[in-house]
């Protein structure tokens, strides 16, 4: 059993394709939704998790990018900028996943991106606009 | 057996000096006894690192040829204070850009402003300055525009009104909607609980009464030496205090100065608060010298012996009502989460324990390598019987 956190891109063409739906039925996959939304420009941008056999998920993933869905490992859409955080742990209650940890000894924030499913509470939460995620 | 502060600056210099950090002395005075810490330790450094509104810079940028008598200033955009002398000009940390949308699209992001531009003056970034004025037969230009940079300036000075407030509140949010505040951003319904203060690390809690720190008290100031040059604005020593004489409710404030051009931007960061505005955070370390016994016992002071006061913002704090939900102290509060109304609260904070360490620690580097001495105060800040206290405003038709 493999499991990966990945941002699908749908170019606007592809918005009403119900790949779910089909990663779930012909691929064998389960389908976890973090998160969706379409932009104004009608492009659509999913954040998933999906899990199963091997096989299975490259199958999967060979038939999103079939489609002209662009797919990225989530981690590379979200950006902890180190030396832009102070270690205020402002972020640390609103953070849902847990992504951004803090260390309780060394009172520092840490933060692990495969965890992080793109709520961005943490942008509007940060003084120090030391989170930044790509749109 | 008493010591004195040149007593302690002999040591310093002949590289003797025992300096232990707020958070060290605790386990000395529990382990040694107050007695014998006190005898043996020289100097407590304290330190805390985080939003300090009431903050700024002073400079003067030269005399333009032929001259101006600049009226109005902008530095990127942000207006500065130009009432002083010709180009003399003083710059804000709270200030906005002109024409920010603020929150007319709510909440506002407040991405850049007046803390922004002093951390990257001190950072060595060159930043626009415009001036308009009206012509007078001495100064005689109207409009001047040009980069100015930091090893320019003739002087340039951080000046702020209020640092380092003795203790703070603790903000929550009763209502149904996100609150944005100067605290940060509160979840409906208790959902977090945010603190700023460095508790046990923090100068004015480890000096509850002003027993050492005062008008000419030598500091770390913004990654450089500045110094305590009066009591902050809204200092309010009489306030509820515990047996330890420390305060529950904010107390005390410093106002403090020094020369930017030694600063660092590592300790002076533009603050962006969501739905709010800017400001600036500023790192402060505060030596205490160890006299005698009662201020070594003072220094001992841990997180669960500080109580702060839990307030919701979301009409208690801007209708400026009295309620306080609950006191609690800063072991609860780093704990991540506090009890509030039978509910369990998640905490985060504004101030940063980590940072306030890191300066705690640099600060007595300084001190042990010889660098940096102890002043005597020229005169202590207004205490408990001063008389002094933080009046509200009574409005008049």
């Amino acid at each position: 059993m493999l499991k990966k956190r990945v941002v699908l891109t749908f170019p606007k063409e592809t918005v009403e394709q119900p790949i779910t739906y089909h990663l779930i039925k012909n691929y064998d996959l389960m389908v976890n939704i973090l998160s969706a939304k379409i932009n104004p420009d009608e492009e659509g941008r999913l954040v998933i998790e999906i899990s199963g056999q091997r096989k299975n998920l490259d199958n999967g993933i060979n038939y999103i990018k079939g489609l002209g869905v662009t797919i990225q490992p989530l981690a590379q859409d979200v950006k902890w900028k180190e030396d832009r955080c102070t270690h205020c742990t402002a972020c640390i209650p609103l953070c849902p996943s847990h992504a951004l940890m803090l260390d309780r000894v060394t009172m520092k924030v840490s933060f692990d991106s495969d965890h992080c499913i793109l709520c961005g509470f943490c942008l509007k939460a940060c003084p120090y606009q030391a989170v930044e995620i790509l749109y | 057996m008493a010591k004195t502060i040149a007593q302690i600056n002999d040591r310093i210099k002949k590289g003797e000096a025992v300096v232990v950090t707020a958070e060290e002395i605790i386990d000395l005075v529990n382990k040694k006894g107050v007695k014998q810490t006190a005898k043996e330790v020289d100097v407590v450094t304290t330190a805390t690192f985080g939003p300090m509104c009431s903050s700024g810079i002073y400079f003067n940028f030269g005399h333009s040829k032929p001259r101006i008598k600049a009226q109005k200033v902008w530095l990127n955009n942000v207006p500065a204070y130009a009432g002083l002398g010709a180009v003399d000009t003083y710059l804000g940390a709270t200030e906005l850009p002109e024409n920010d949308p603020t929150n007319t699209i709510y909440p506002g992001e407040f991405k850049y402003g007046g803390g922004h531009i002093i951390e990257e003056l001190v950072a060595g970034k060159d930043i626009r300055l415009k001036a308009i004025s009206y012509r007078t037969d001495c100064y005689p230009r109207k409009e001047l525009e040009t980069w100015i940079n930091i090893k320019d300036l003739n002087e340039v000075v951080l000046f702020n009104p209020r640092n380092c407030y003795q203790n703070y509140n603790v903000a929550v949010n009763l209502s149904d909607k996100v609150c944005y505040t100067y605290l940060g951003v509160l979840q409906p319904r208790l959902g977090n609980a945010i603190y700023c203060s460095a508790g046990q690390l923090s100068p004015l809690l480890n000096d509850p009464l002003y027993l050492t720190i005062g008008l000419g008290s030598r500091i770390f100031l913004g990654g450089g030496i500045g110094y305590v040059v009066w009591q902050g604005t809204q200092h309010n020593p009489d306030v509820v205090r515990g047996e330890n004489k420390v305060p529950k409710r904010p107390a005390g404030t410093l106002a403090v100065i020094g020369d930017l051009k030694q600063m660092n931007s590592q300790w002076l960061r533009g603050v962006s608060m969501t739905g709010y505005g800017v400001t600036m955070a500023v790192g402060i370390g505060i030596p205490i010298p160890i006299l005698n016994e009662e201020i070594c016992q003072y220094t001992a002071v841990k997180d669960s012996q500080i109580y702060a006061p839990v307030i919701d913002y979301s009409r208690v704090y801007p209708e400026r009502e009295p309620d306080v939900l609950a006191e609690v102290n800063y072991a609860q509060l780093k704990s991540g989460k506090i009890i509030i109304q039978d509910k369990e609260v998640p905490t985060g904070a504004l101030s940063s324990y980590a940072k306030a360490r890191e300066i705690a620690n640099i600060l007595k580097e300084w001190i042990q390598g010889g660098k940096f001495t102890l002043t005597e105060p020229v005169q202590l800040l207004p205490s408990v019987d001063s008389g002094i206290t933080c009046q509200p405003l009574n409005e008049r038709p």
